[in-house]
């Protein structure tokens, strides 16, 4: 339990990387990191497809990323429509993807594929908690 | 080239907004032009696979009620699925049914009643094709993605919206041809550009039409085949390949690594190169799927996919014509019927059946299938 509580319209209450919420609660955005081959993996998970180790760590995504591509969505899927329009991005965080919503309040002018852009999380009401890009 | 397995029949219902029937009505025509084109009885038919996204159906397990309304039982009959691709994982598991010699004679049977349910609930469903942890609960949608695949090609490559539209020109001029289509006429370069815009880049004439549909194939080994078949169209190579769900998991968004991977493994089974492609399905869901499908299948190199277009080589008479039948994104996409459909194509254009679209001596074509965004990729290459 705890996961609904992640993203505008959560699908999933179950899973072993449910601390990710309660590492966006105190601000942090995280990944997670096999301690035994260093393998990082963003989205975050609870087992190694490198060595088939579990007991990952939790390791917090840091500086600035850069956005890698974008798009203004006009249409939401069903528990979005009232959102739209929002801006979908994946950025890299020296290496590490990050897919995501960029800031509303961001022009849609000022966005450029290579922009650099951080990350920062946001409660949403009702209680849920997210994240998004901001510019750097 | 080895010509161990064929197709002998195949079949497909028209492509339509809403089908008035139920899903057992809707496959029965696509089901009975190829049994028909095939020159067989039901009775014949060893083995059923059957290809739809279930989350579209009502019905429970349907291949269990096709292989029933269809005159199939005894038989065996299961259903696979890999989102808009599940067509012709279907007809790769009918290649492996008759290689290995358990069945000489397997039907592939794809389907969708896109229209069962409302097209928000679509829309939503769609949606959870992607990582329903990570990337929905931020409002991901098919457009979206492929949006993003279109604006990382336009970062890197200097490719336009204008670009994409001409291949939506071109779909328009074939679609208008094929009396199959759900959408069957021509649109200019200025609608498709001042279209109201989806995601953006992707306008609304970027994007394929939901579509209620089904699409049939029968496979038989070389022996059968050359026995009851006048024209068999041979599988001469087979490729499929996977990506990672999340777009984080992507080497790279101005293409997709599945199709590529994928088009180097059927090439290298069937012996030929993309040179020696005559005629070509491409899985054009969307304007830039289609462009991106040029250099993945090696018919541009990386980046140069709008040139084809531009110079209008993907037209008939053009060094490699593409969807020449309109493409999804005139036909329609009814995901399980997808993949069976395009596959009926180049089956038509390699016997000569290609009427007003027949691409002139063509010899070998290929089938490029994709499911999702880029997470599953067929690609199929059939000969004479």
């Amino acid at each position: 339990m705890g996961f609904e509580k992640f993203g505008r319209k959560g699908f999933t209450s179950q899973t072993r990387v449910s601390a990710f919420v309660d590492y966006l609660e105190k601000g942090e955005l995280c990944a997670t990191r096999c301690p035994a081959c260093g393998r990082v993996y963003f989205p975050p998970r609870a087992d190694c497809a490198g060595c088939l180790g579990s007991g990952l760590e939790w390791a917090k995504i840091e500086g600035n990323g850069s956005l890698v591509s974008y798009t203004r969505v006009n249409y939401g899927p069903a528990g979005f429509e009232s959102d739209a329009p929002y801006t979908l991005a994946l950025v890299d965080f020296n290496g590490v993807k990050v897919f995501g919503q960029l800031n509303a309040d961001v022009p849609e002018t000022a966005v450029r594929v290579g922009m650099l852009l951080q990350p920062a999380v946001v409660t949403l009401p009702g209680g849920q908690v997210t994240y998004e890009f901001l510019p750097a | 080239m080895s010509k161990d397995v064929a197709i002998i029949g195949a079949g497909q219902s028209a492509f339509v907004r809403g089908y008035a029937g139920s899903i057992r009505e809707l496959v029965f025509e696509a089901f009975r032009e190829a049994v028909r084109d095939a020159g067989l009885t039901p009775g014949d038919i060893a083995a059923s696979v059957v290809c739809s996204a279930p989350e579209y159906d009502k019905q429970r397990s349907p291949a269990g009620l096709l292989a029933e309304y269809l005159g199939l039982n005894p038989q065996p009959c299961f259903t696979v699925e890999s989102l808009c691709s599940s067509g012709t994982t279907g007809l790769r598991v009918a290649y492996g049914l008759i290689k290995s010699g358990l069945h000489d004679i397997v039907v592939v049977i794809g389907f969708q009643k896109m229209s069962e349910i409302t097209s928000a609930e679509a829309q939503e469903r769609m949606g959870r094709g992607a990582d329903i942890m990570w990337e929905s609960p931020f409002g991901s949608t098919m457009p979206a993605y492929y949006a993003m695949h279109a604006r990382a090609h336009f970062a890197r490559y200097g490719t336009t919206e204008e670009d994409l539209a001409l291949i939506r020109v071109k779909a328009g001029k074939y679609g208008k041809l094929n009396e199959k289509a759900v959408y069957r006429k021509e649109v200019s370069l200025e609608q498709v550009l001042n279209a109201d815009t989806v995601a953006g880049p992707l306008k609304r004439f970027d994007c394929c039409a939901n579509a209620d549909g089904a699409g049939c194939l029968i496979l038989a080994g070389a022996d059968r085949a050359r026995e009851m078949s006048p024209h068999p169209v041979w599988i001469l190579g087979l490729g499929s390949a996977s990506d990672s769900m999340t777009l984080s998991g992507r080497r790279s968004l101005d293409g997709l690594n599945c199709a590529r991977v994928a088009a180097e493994q059927a090439y290298a089974m069937a012996g030929v190169g993309p040179q020696d492609i005559d005629v070509a399905e491409v899985h054009d869901c969307f304007t830039i799927a289609e462009l991106m499908a040029y250099e993945n299948l090696g018919f541009a190199a990386p980046g140069e996919g709008a040139g084809l277009i531009r110079e209008g080589q993907t037209y008939l008479g053009g060094k490699i014509p593409v969807n020449v039948d309109g493409g999804l994104l005139s036909k329609g996409h009814p995901i399980g019927a997808t993949g069976c459909s395009q596959v009926r194509t180049i089956v038509m254009q390699l016997r000569g059946q290609g009427g007003p679209v027949q691409v002139p001596g063509a010899a070998i074509g290929l089938v490029h299938n994709i499911g999702g965004v880029g997470i599953y990729g067929n690609v199929i290459i059939l000969g004479r």
